[in-house]
């Protein structure tokens, strides 16, 4: 009996929210006195997620797996659970394992919460602390399947070293057949993505028109860090709907997110709460989000954030 | 084609989120309930299959009767009938298996649902249901053609998309851009007019039982205020991101 965790990879390498769901796997298992199992799907080295506290890794080498793909994916996910008897399943916020996960969940028949935000507060009954209402509020939720399925939302654990010695175990469960065929995949592979990234750089209808983008992209450059806009900047087509983010666009769970030339409607505030820091750049001191900001700028982005860039350029390459 | 769009009734976005009987219930006290916008964007995407390849647009909530307005305002958009599973939404599994039941007996080719509701966002009832139908899954939609008996379905995946083949029958989950934002419908008065006379029947539920149950609600901590910093300061912010939020 262990703790299964699905450990997603890109290329081969594991994500960063693979590293996260491992270690909040860890802090279950030591609860309920148990280990942690990882599932990984053609890994270059999944030795590494013992670093994280995964003793064993059943480690699958498949060809017909190398596009992510739902239904097989959930199935070996599954085969991995009932392989380790798993009272527990773990995995990650990233929208492929968000679309695995329904579909895990019925064949382990086991109740799926997602969104979890900390470990269970308690094991028996277990009950895990979800957001809802798009993070205006939490729900303390009890799972009363045998089987649990938690979704851990992105950043919500952390990374979490505890090196503990790690047995890879190579894993070859039958595959079913998907009624899926993907065509084509089109991705950014030079740009990191809103949901990985640490550190989100937004732009709002303030900036009033697609040629001044620069001025996101060049912070965005020096911080590392992804791009991102409010709805209407994407309805406007100024810039392409994935970055909308919002409750009705993508959710940000990042480190720090710098909103510039953006109000704070509530529906912007409540897809991007769940940021650890919050910054503001904005004309308007009445404006909504120095509400909801750590930190705030009243000044005009076209003067602010070009010195911003500027000093961070500096302030980085002194800290390099 | 016979398409089937599930709808969820939710609290309007702009909704104040209150907590009543020891912060066990949602308190829907001056709250409007609206269509779930991903809900929305599949529905107008169903109207266009019924205007342009004749299909024929059911929707389906499952819910108390408090949820009925919001099913008429569906029909109001166009949608020829609609079904009410009378039992509370309580857990995703179970309105998952009350779903399942109505596509089984009415026989549809096409479901769309969106990819999560905006008030608990599981994000789980169009798969699940998919997964208890055996039907094809394609969540995060953002562009869906059907030709026949096949499909091509768009997914929004983490910095791209990616484009699919597969066929009916098929479960999707939409969201914006499986059609823009000036595509949605207001209901004029004559759809209001007409919707009044459209079938809405209510079916009892199938046995179910929650795998989850929400103990109690929380509401996240009131933030401290924000800390101003000076445009002439640009310094200080660098400092303060630095030294005391530990972020850069
Ligand atoms: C059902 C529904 C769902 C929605 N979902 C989302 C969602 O998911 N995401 C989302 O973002 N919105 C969403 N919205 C829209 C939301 O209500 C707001 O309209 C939107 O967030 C406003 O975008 P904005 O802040 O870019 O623009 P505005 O509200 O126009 O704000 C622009 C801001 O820029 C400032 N500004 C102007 N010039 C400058 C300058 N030179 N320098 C600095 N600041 C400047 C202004 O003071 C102003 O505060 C939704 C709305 C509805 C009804």
């Amino acid at each position: 009996m262990s703790i299964l965790v699905y450990t997603e990879t890109e290329k081969g390498k594991f994500k960063k929210a693979a590293y996260e769901a491992v270690s909040y796997a860890k802090a279950i298992a030591d609860k309920m006195g148990s280990t942690v199992t990882a599932v990984a799907v053609n890994s270059e080295n999944p030795e590494e997620l013992g670093t994280y506290g995964a003793s064993k890794v059943l480690n699958v080498v498949n060809d017909s797996l190398n596009t992510f793909n739902a239904k097989p994916y959930a199935s070996v996910v599954s085969s991995a659970a009932q392989n380790e008897n798993a009272q527990v399943v773990v995995i990650s916020s990233s929208a492929d394992s968000r679309y695995l996960a329904p579909l895990l969940a019925v064949s382990l028949e086991a109740g799926y919460v997602s969104n979890v935000v900390e470990v269970p507060s308690s094991t028996s009954p277990f009950v895990v602390k979800r957001t809802a209402f798009t993070n205006k509020a939490f729900a303390n939720t009890e799972i009363t399947t045998a089987t649990k399925l938690i979704g851990l939302s992105s950043n919500a654990f952390g990374l979490v070293e505890s090196s503990t010695s790690c047995e890879v175990v190579e894993f070859n469960p039958e595959v079913p057949s998907s009624g899926i065929t993907v065509e084509s995949v089109d991705k950014a592979t030079d740009k990191v993505t809103i949901a990985d990234a640490d550190i989100v750089v937004s732009g709002g209808r303030g900036l009033k028109g697609p040629e001044n983008w620069g001025l996101v992209e060049d912070l965005a450059e020096v911080l590392g860090a992804a791009t991102a806009c409010s709805k209407p900047v994407s309805d406007l087509g100024w810039r392409s709907h994935s970055e909308h983010v919002g409750q009705t666009g993508k959710p940000v769970a990042s480190n720090l997110y710098i909103a510039i030339g953006i109000s704070g409607a509530i529906q912007h505030l409540a897809g991007i709460n769940s940021s650890k820091v919050k910054v503001v750049i904005n004309t308007d001191p009445e404006a909504p989000f120095f509400k909801a900001a750590d930190y705030g700028i009243v000044g005009d982005a076209f003067e602010v954030v070009p010195v911003l860039t500027e000093k961070l350029k500096a302030f980085k390459a002194q800290n390099a | 084609m016979k398409i089937l769009v599930c709808i969820s009734h939710v609290p309007d976005t702009t909704s104040k989120i209150n907590f009543t009987e020891n912060d066990t219930k949602f308190d829907t006290n001056g709250v409007q309930f609206v269509i779930n916008p991903n809900d929305e964007f599949g529905l107008t995407r169903a109207m266009w299959f019924k205007e342009k390849q004749g299909a024929s647009v059911d929707v389906v909530n499952v819910g108390g009767p408090e949820t009925e307005p919001t099913l008429r305002k569906a029909l109001a958009i166009g949608a020829d009938t609609a079904i009410r599973v009378n039992t509370p939404a309580t857990d995703g599994f179970a309105v998952a298996k009350q779903l399942a039941e109505v596509v089984k007996n009415g026989g549809y080719d096409l479901v769309i649902a969106g990819r999560e509701s905006i008030d608990y966002n599981g994000g789980m009832v169009p798969g699940m249901l998919a997964a208890m139908i055996d039907a094809n899954f394609v969540t995060n939609c953002i562009g869906l053609e059907i030709d026949g008996n096949s499909a091509n379905a768009v997914r929004e995946i983490d910095g791209g998309k990616e484009t699919v083949s597969t066929s009916l029958p098929l479960v999707i989950g939409g969201q914006k851009g499986l059609v823009e934002e000036s595509d949605l419908r207001i209901p004029n008065m004559r759809g209001i007019m007409m919707a009044r006379k459209k079938p809405l029947s209510v079916v009892e539920p199938a046995a179910a039982s929650d795998e989850t149950s929400v103990q109690s609600f929380e509401k996240p901590a009131p933030k401290g205020a924000v800390k101003l910093v000076d445009a002439e300061n640009i310094d200080e912010l660098i400092n303060l991101l630095h030294n005391e939020a530990k972020v850069i």
